[in-house]
């Protein structure tokens, strides 16, 4: 069986990958692409616990993760859309829209 | 033998993410995120994860990523390839993101969890799985199953409502 820690560092790692594409990225859709990286490291995260403590609970949770991921993408996708649509921009430094 | 399937694993996640997050061209970033979620499947296979498996494949890989892929075909990626892709902050969000590497890695280290239990949901056992997630989802999380699917109707509106174009008579 594989320790929990394993899961763990794999999970980190992940996070650590994911958040430094949402900060270091000018491209709305790559900080998109990056967030769902964060949300899976969490998945594997859920699913490791789940695995050593023998409860579903974890599983579940990722049932749930995966159904805002899902969300989150649809609704970001459209704002990126009608961005790219009316204003031609695509990196998150042009977008100041409501700066005042 | 697990352990060198989680290695395996591992290794093919995080080789396509680091690859993911350095790419220029956007639909390549996007197939190589399909590829770390499909080893993803694989990794939760061995943690005794059918059905996350099989969903990560179906809804990840299938529903969200062909979304994303879709929306990149609608937006004009093909000058974003040719522009600076690094923010200017890139070295202080380098710096933040190592910091928390040290952080997380500060916590993991300690150690100290309670042991493993007995997994009673193997392959080939009733109740598998998949019978006993959807029992525990169906009656101890239904309410929470109940606020996400609410959750997903508002995001689909949301979404329609968003990228809907204006018709000016």
């Amino acid at each position: 069986m594989v320790p929990l820690t394993h899961y763990l560092a794999l999970g980190a790692i992940l996070f650590l990958i994911g958040a430094a594409g949402v900060l270091m990225r000018r491209n709305a859709i790559m900080i998109l692409l990056s967030i769902e990286l964060m949300l899976n490291s969490v998945n594997i995260t859920f699913v490791g616990f789940a695995r050593q403590w023998a409860d579903l609970t974890g599983q579940v949770f990722a049932i749930f993760v995966i159904a805002v991921a899902a969300c989150e993408a649809a609704v970001g996708l459209a704002i990126l859309i009608s961005l790219n649509r009316d204003r031609q921009m695509m990196n998150v430094d042009e977008i100041n829209l409501l700066k005042w | 033998m697990e352990l060198a399937f989680f290695y395996l694993f591992a290794a093919g996640i995080v080789g396509a993410s680091l690859l993911m997050v350095t790419r220029a061209n956007v639909i390549h970033a996007a197939l190589l995120l399909v590829l770390a979620f499909l080893f993803m499947a694989g990794l939760f296979v061995l943690a005794g994860a059918e059905f996350l498996a099989g969903v990560q494949i179906l809804i990840y890989a299938g529903g969200i990523m062909v979304l994303y892929l879709f929306s990149i075909m609608l937006m004009n990626v093909g000058v974003a390839v040719r522009l600076r892709q690094w923010h200017r902050q890139s070295v202080l969000a380098l710096a933040a993101a190592v910091l928390l590497g040290a952080e997380v890695w500060a916590v993991l280290g300690r150690g100290g969890y309670p042991g493993a239990k007995a997994w009673g949901w193997g392959l080939g056992q009733t109740p598998g799985n998949v019978e006993a997630l959807g029992e525990v989802l169906y009656t101890k999380f239904l309410f929470p199953f109940e606020v996400a699917s609410i959750l997903l109707l508002a995001a689909m509106i949301g979404a329609i409502v968003l990228a809907k174009r204006e018709i000016t008579r």
